[in-house]
């Protein structure tokens, strides 16, 4: 289908090119809008593969929270970036290196006749109509794969539990409100009635 | 290639169908919530611009129009244009997947809760952006408290949706409205009352309505992360905002009111006639309730201060719906509740 091909080259190139900007622009604020077009872009093309669940947890969870809490820090502290770009030049080379060595790699990966080459896989059959991607994803994680999640799961927890621990300090000497006893409160506690006489307006 | 242009074609009138009447809906719910709280506080309204003032909305959308867009000196020129239509567009795209009757809705597709609430958790970065821009002390506090009360209150949304999600057994909208055929009581908000109250707050959060408006608290803040905005560039964060709510409340329709399906459905009598049968008219009777609601509350509460929405949200919401969530899967396993009854 040609259209979809448009789409996928349409979302990969802002794809390349939102990441790249992610690393050499000089505005952190940018950087993380950059990142979020980024994971956009990736959803977007995760879309195209009918994996619809898994694009929009992706914008969920990454977008619509992790993002904005990034931002939120990004946007409050006022980065020095002077530091940040001091060691540039001395580690260029290695980065160089580094980079050209994974550019070769992923090229003899795809270029590599009867491996791994794309001559190896045929196009995947499109899902039947009503597959549901949800559900196939549901059933594979609690039923094949249960004891992994359910690990996956204690992780997180504890990960949960010991950032609280970590943040959770008892400070004295500031004032908190106690909400349960503000709504016990009654106007019996602090409020007193007198009855008492009128007085008399003096020389009467 | 002329099957797919007219396609394309037939589906953009479709999107004008559900977006002209929407942007028509915010001119008059702006007018409903003048006329409402205007009566709640004992007073007129609108009433001088044609009959009753109706046509106030139109002056109000005019005047707007014709204003000067002020850009500050030192605002970001590129975002601070970009930040309201970054609001508005997820506003307007999440109705995509919304079923007004059984037959219509743009997009049936299958992961249209997850739909809705990633799009309702993007409006907040216009909020941010906005904020940013701008430049300002003022602003830049409105965005601050944004971002914090979106992302605190989203959690408690999503668990909300969650249990919409186990009573219906499915992601998808129309399905999840057909799950709670059978009249008033077989509808979510009765076996997920809890639910129902929190997405509700949560919604009145997220859309940064009173009691929640503390990112615009304009007696703190003047006016928050739109203080800097004029003219049509405001109209826009202004529309983005009444389009939320009317969304809000379609959304609460069909999660917990059974969408288009008939209150009477199971009446003896009643339910034979034509008061029994679903429509959309039944839809956005629900719809118009909520909305109404959401003015209810405004007239009402006065602001919560920051830290007590806060503590509302990390300590009171958040468990409700941790605890509902778990009693709502035992209700379905054990067949306390019936699907499609």
């Amino acid at each position: 289908m040609i259209v979809q091909e448009l789409i996928f080259y349409a979302y990969a190139v802002v794809l390349v090119l939102a990441a790249s900007m992610v690393i050499t622009v000089r505005n952190p604020v940018y950087a993380v809008l950059f990142l979020v077009l980024t994971f956009f872009s990736a959803a977007a093309i995760w879309m195209l593969l009918e994996a619809e669940f898994l694009a929009i947890v992706l914008v969920v969870v990454y977008v619509g929270a992790v993002m904005v809490l990034f931002l939120f820090v990004v946007m409050m502290l006022d980065i020095n970036l002077v530091p940040l770009k001091e060691g540039f030049i001395r580690y260029l080379p290695v980065a160089i290196l580094v980079a050209i060595a994974m550019a070769v790699e992923l090229l003899m990966v795809l270029w590599s006749k009867g491996r791994f080459g794309t001559d190896m896989f045929p196009l995947p059959a499109p899902n039947p109509v009503g597959h549901s991607n949800t559900r196939a994803l549901g059933e594979l994680l609690y039923s094949n794969y249960l004891l992994p999640f359910e690990v996956a799961g204690v992780v997180l927890l504890v990960a949960i539990i010991a950032a609280i621990a970590l943040t959770l300090r008892k400070r004295t000497g500031i004032k908190i409100q106690d909400p349960g006893q503000q709504v016990r409160t009654r106007s019996e506690d602090s409020v007193r009635l007198v009855k008492m006489k009128p007085e008399k307006p003096p020389g009467v | 290639m002329l099957d797919t242009l007219l396609y394309l074609l037939w589906t953009v009138i479709k999107i004008m169908m559900i977006v002209v009447p929407l942007i028509i809906a915010v001119a008059f719910y702006t007018y409903f919530e003048r006329k409402v709280i205007g009566s709640m506080q004992i007073r007129v309204g609108p009433s001088r611009v044609g009959p009753l003032g109706l046509l106030q909305p139109f002056a109000d959308v005019l005047k707007l129009l014709l204003k000067e867009i002020i850009l500050p000196a030192n605002a970001n020129r590129f975002l601070f244009v970009l930040a309201p239509v970054i609001v508005l567009a997820p506003a307007f795209a999440a109705w995509a997947v919304v079923p007004f009757s059984d037959l219509l809705v743009l997009a049936d597709v299958d992961a249209g809760l997850i739909y809705v609430l990633a799009l309702t958790s993007l409006g907040v970065y216009g909020v941010i952006i906005a904020g940013w821009a701008s430049n300002s002390k003022y602003a830049f506090l409105g965005a601050m408290r944004s971002a914090a009360q979106t992302v605190s209150y989203e959690i408690s949304m999503g668990f909300a949706l969650v249990g919409v999600l186990i009573m219906g057994g499915t992601l998808n909208l129309r399905e999840i409205v057909l799950a709670q055929q059978g009249g008033i009581f077989d509808w979510f908000w009765l076996p997920l009352l809890p639910l129902f109250v929190i997405y509700m707050i949560s919604g009145l959060a997220e859309t940064n309505r009173a009691p929640f408006d503390v990112a615009e608290g304009e007696s703190e803040i003047v006016a928050g992360f739109h203080v800097e905005y004029s003219g049509a560039a405001f109209a826009v964060f202004f529309l983005a905002e009444y389009a939320n709510m009317i969304l809000i409340s379609g959304l609460t329709a069909i999660l917990f009111a059974g969408g288009w399906l008939s209150p009477f459905e199971s009446v003896p009598v009643l339910g034979d006639t034509v008061l029994g049968e679903g429509s959309i008219l039944w839809f956005l009777a629900k719809t118009v309730v909520f909305m109404f609601m959401f003015l209810w509350y405004r007239a009402t509460f006065p602001r919560y201060r920051y830290d007590q929405i806060m503590r509302l949200g990390w300590k009171v919401l958040i468990p409700i719906t941790l605890v509902w969530v778990m009693l709502a899967a035992i209700m379905v396993v054990f067949g306390l509740v019936v699907r499609g009854s």
